[in-house]
């Protein structure tokens, strides 16, 4: 073995004896960082091409259509109309989507229904989450029970609950007025007040796992220990919830509730089946639907399209505005 | 003609985040290199770079002449032993120690001879079917040695391989690692930040510093002959002791310090005539000083607590920092207690100097460890 | 009053119990109300029972061969398989790019791909019917395949970047030291692997084209094209105002069995399968 020993730190120039016995390339090659990158371009491009022709390309054509007059079974054959089905007025008339009362009805409904059944599965999921993260026997029962409402079909939800909100033979008014709280039955899908009701309480009932797993998750990222500490410190129960629990689920509780606005604001399915889009229940979804397919207008169909589309995307870049805000917020403390 | 050169290396993550500063180093055919320093240090990322994990920014790399910048690890010829093992969950010992040979279009008596004759020398022969999950720690680290070697490169790099293994086991493998630095003869490089590990497996030490290296040397030469502070303090556990004093008297011979409490110091260092006036350290490993009697010492200190080690003690004393009170050593049980005073004999010939950079002046005596 | 702590230790237990007692009955019952519908015909159905009163096979049999429950399940099928498969196929090569090389560009792109998976499905649906009808698909499962590639493909690609994200990268590192090109990492090192979240993604993607109506509904017109969400929401009976509910639970309860059996089983990936991507995430 060879000592080569040195008691100074080597800084400087090594010897040059060796320099006629090392070889250097011709040419350089690319860099690992450069090959990587390069590499990552080919394996990403299938996906975003095939991203950009089944998403990306009907989005624009929806959009080139909506400033069209073209029927569904003839699309080949349009003249372009400008903003017109969006709004404009002919002899004092506003014709459009925009001047459409059903539209502006739908918008509501789909806010009233956003807003209400996402507080409703925020509260009672925090409820089951925290009801299972309690030991008890039969917890594993418990966790397949409440995966039923989530793997069924919403199709059949809504058909199930059609059955249940049945206002002669079914089941809800038979228990109601049992129980003595309504002595006649109600009719659940007719009525218009009833009838949103109906359908929020079908989509609770659906949705409401999904979100008692997610807030689980978080909570059993809590280690026990917190808990503990806080008693010794004399924490009552509410307290250890609400400074402990609360704060430190914060974060998967916001990603949650992000998803779920965004997926209630296109609900379309369960009002469909449920209520056949009564004006009552008709989501901006329906509407647009509708507009396409119930009454063959490609145009004003693809104009609710798009406007659909911009509320959803308008109402989740507030999300993200919020969300910098709040980051932003944080720095500067 | 070195096995491995390195000219100027240079890292750099972003403008700030430069890591590895204008570094050079040789290695020679067959050499134990042990890479140390505190974390933080860039020793991972030069073994990366050795590797061809990691980029280089600047400089040039040679292995055995031909420069190897862009070359990919197989390329470069290399083994590597990671410190979290990282085998192939999926495949058996067998498989994970075959897949480099597969992959270089071995035929398959060539790579069972492979797979066998480095199972043998590791002893895995029993384990040869199982998956990893099934094998315990230390076996784990030897299927990564053995993925590594039965390639049979010539370069071999360990990074951190035995961090994760308890202290009985750590100093088993330690012997088994040198055992097949004997027995394969290959060029190794072994990162750690253990100076225990460094200092019984590496035939030379190279301290790393913020990206820069501070001394490269045999460990017995960087035990005695530190470079700086760096080293001195780095290298031997309990760390070297650093008393500040002032250079009253430079020579070429000898030189006067003056510490703290008025008393000088004739030492066998040479330090040149503009160093005159300067405060330095004086420095003294924990071993090196003695005590006794108040009166013929040179300073006297509190002992701030004392450790009985059962053959050793270790007493601290209270020398006004308390963060960092001197450490002295004594090789047999000792009837000190807390709060006593004590007298401190520095012996001469034991001294270091470092200047206010914290580099060390040149010392005159013997090299040897008189203790 | 004050309880004593064995006191109190019951109480919580009871309520607990009680407490999950009632969500399994909420969460199970509806279906449970639709197998004891579908085995109830003619006048037993106007009349509420909590308990099974009869075993009329009637129902399934009529909804399985007269109203065409079986082709329609085997036309799902054909979608939902096919879909899943060429996304999952297409998406593992790209999570490997987005979870483990940095490259410029790879924030915007997992951005788009967020973005994507929030469209309404409506605001695609005039396009992608230009698009079907252009390449011949309307009225055909082709239609469909098509289409459910806009949601399944962002939904597979993000949950395998996360799960791609979590193997260590020393393993990676160990197969690039052993000579292995991208390639190889990716097919013989990461695949194995990543075996079981292939499922895990794979089974949730399949689910979701299963359940999709709006496409479903809008691109197939024929009886026998149909998809499953379709047929069971236009079940019909003999006049316009009489809806055989019978028929329509029997037809519920064959299209639900195979999803719940499934989910059931494999319950641990799927749950973690979901709140890997969004807790992470």
């Amino acid at each position: 073995m060879n000592h080569h020993s040195e008691s100074l730190p080597s800084k400087g120039s090594s010897s040059k004896a060796n320099l006629q016995s090392e070889v250097i390339p011709q040419k350089k090659k690319r860099s690992l960082q450069q090959r990587r990158s390069r590499a990552a371009w080919i394996l990403i491009a299938p996906a975003l091409i095939l991203l950009a022709s089944v998403a990306g390309w009907p989005l624009l054509r929806t959009l080139f259509y909506s400033f069209t007059d073209a029927a569904l079974d003839t699309p080949d054959v349009y003249n372009m109309v400008g903003f017109d089905n969006y709004l404009s007025w002919v002899d004092g008339e506003s014709f459009g989507v925009l001047a459409d009362p059903l539209w502006w009805k739908a918008v509501l409904n789909t806010l009233w229904f956003t807003g209400i059944s996402v507080s409703f599965e925020l509260f009672f999921g925090m409820l089951l989450a925290m009801l299972m993260n309690q030991k008890f026997r039969g917890q594993g029962l418990v966790r397949a029970a409440i995966l039923v409402p989530w793997a069924i079909p919403t199709i059949v939800t809504a058909k199930m609950w059609g059955w249940m909100f049945h206002d002669q033979y079914g089941v809800i008014n038979d228990l109601l007025t049992r129980v003595g709280i309504i002595h006649e039955p109600l009719a659940w899908i007719a009525e218009a007040d009833l009838s949103m009701w109906a359908v929020v309480f079908a989509d609770v009932w659906k949705t409401v796992p999904f979100m008692a797993l997610m807030l689980l998750a978080a909570l059993q990222m809590i280690s026990a220990d917190l808990y503990e500490a806080a008693r010794v410190d004399g924490a009552t129960a509410w307290q250890r919830f609400t400074r402990i629990t609360l704060p430190l689920i914060m974060p998967a509780m916001i990603v949650a509730l992000i998803f779920r606005v965004m997926d209630a604001l296109r609900v379309f399915d369960l009002i469909y089946v449920l209520t056949s889009n009564s004006e009552a229940t008709i989501s901006i979804s329906g509407y647009a639907r509708e507009q396409m397919v119930s009454y063959q207008q490609m145009g004003s169909g693809s104009a609710a399209s798009v406007l659909v589309f911009m509320m959803v995307a308008g109402i989740a870049a507030c999300f993200l505005y919020i969300g910098r805000m709040n980051d932003e917020g944080k720095e500067n403390k | 003609m070195s096995h491995l050169r390195l000219e100027k290396l240079n890292k750099r993550y972003s403008e700030h985040a430069q890591v590895i500063k204008s570094l050079d180093l040789q290695v020679n055919s067959g050499e134990f290199i042990v890479i140390v320093g505190p974390s933080g240090c860039g020793k991972s990322t030069l073994l990366r770079m050795i590797a061809g994990l990691e980029d280089i920014s600047a400089g040039s790399m040679y292995i055995d002449g031909t420069y190897v910048n862009d070359d990919t690890p197989s390329e470069r010829g290399i083994g590597m032993v990671f410190q979290s093992y990282a085998l192939y969950p999926h495949m058996s010992v067998y498989q994970n120690m075959a897949f480099g040979l597969e992959l270089a279009g071995k035929s398959k008596e060539e790579i069972d001879a492979k797979v066998q004759n480095s199972a043998r020398i590791l002893q895995l022969e029993p384990l040869l079917q199982r998956r990893p999950k099934d094998l315990s720690g230390g076996q784990r680290q030897r299927v990564a040695i053995g993925r590594a070697i039965a390639r049979e490169p010539k370069l071999f790099l360990f990074d951190e391989p035995l961090s994760n293994l308890d202290a009985a086991l750590r100093v088993q493998m330690r012997m088994e690692i040198a055992n097949l630095h004997k027995r394969l003869g290959s060029t190794i490089i072994y990162v750690t930040h253990d100076q225990v590990e460094a200092m019984t497996l590496a035939d030379r030490i190279v301290v790393l510093n913020k990206g820069n290296i501070e001394q490269v040397g045999t460990p017995l030469e960087l035990y005695d002959h530190p470079a700086n502070e760096f080293v001195a303090q780095f290298i031997g556990s309990p760390k070297m002791n650093l008393i500040p004093a002032s250079l009253v008297q430079a020579g070429d011979t000898e030189s006067v310090v003056r510490l703290d409490n008025g008393k000088q110091l004739v030492l066998p260092i040479s330090t040149p005539r503009h160093a005159e006036g300067q405060s330095v350290n004086l420095g003294i490993r924990p071993e090196h000083i003695l005590w006794g009697n108040v009166q013929e010492s040179q300073y006297q200190a509190n002992v701030m607590f004392v450790e009985h080690m059962g053959n050793e003690t270790y007493l601290y004393l209270d020398n006004g920092n308390a963060s960092e009170p001197w450490v002295v050593r004594n090789a047999e049980r000792s009837v000190i207690s807390a709060g006593q005073t004590v007298g401190v004999q520095l012996p001469v010939e034991h001294c270091y100097l470092f200047d206010g950079d914290g580099n060390a002046f040149q010392r005159l005596s013997s090299t040897q460890n008189k203790h | 009053m004050k309880l004593t702590r064995r006191q109190r230790h019951i109480t919580h237990q009871t309520l607990i119990y009680a407490a999950a007692a009632l969500v399994s009955v909420i969460c199970v019952f509806p279906f449970y109300n639709a197998i004891l519908t579908s085995l109830r015909t003619g006048q037993e159905l106007f009349l509420t029972n909590y308990l099974p009163t009869s075993f009329h096979w009637e129902n399934y049999v009529n909804a399985l061969m007269v109203n065409g429950i079986a082709r329609s399940l085997l036309n799902s099928f054909i979608v939902a398989s096919v879909t899943v498969g060429i996304c999952l196929l297409v998406s593992i090569t790209a999570a490997f790019a987005l979870a483990r090389i940095k490259f410029k560009g790879r924030k915007y792109i997992l951005f788009t791909i967020l973005c994507v998976s929030m469209f309404p499905q409506v605001a695609v649906l005039s396009g992608m019917f230009e698009l079907v009808r252009f390449l011949g698909l309307y009225d055909s499962l082709g239609a469909l395949i098509l289409s459910y590639t806009t949601f399944s493909l962002p939904f597979t690609v993000w949950v395998l970047t996360t799960f791609m994200k979590s193997l260590p990268v020393e393993l990676e590192e160990a197969a690039i030291v052993d000579g292995a090109g991208l390639w190889v990492i990716i097919s013989r090192i990461f695949a194995p692997i990543m075996g079981p979240s292939l499922v895990t993604t794979g089974l949730l993607a399949f689910i979701g084209a299963w359940n999709e109506f709006m496409f479903a509904l809008t691109f197939i017109i024929s009886n026998e094209q149909r998809t499953v969400p379709v047929a069971i929401g236009m079940l019909q009976g003999a006049s316009q105002f009489e809806l055989p509910w019978g028929n329509i639970m029997a037809a519920s309860v064959v299209v639900t069995l195979p999803i719940i059996v499934m989910v059931l089983i494999f319950q641990k990936r799927i749950v973690s399968g979901l709140t890997s991507g969004a807790v992470k995430g």
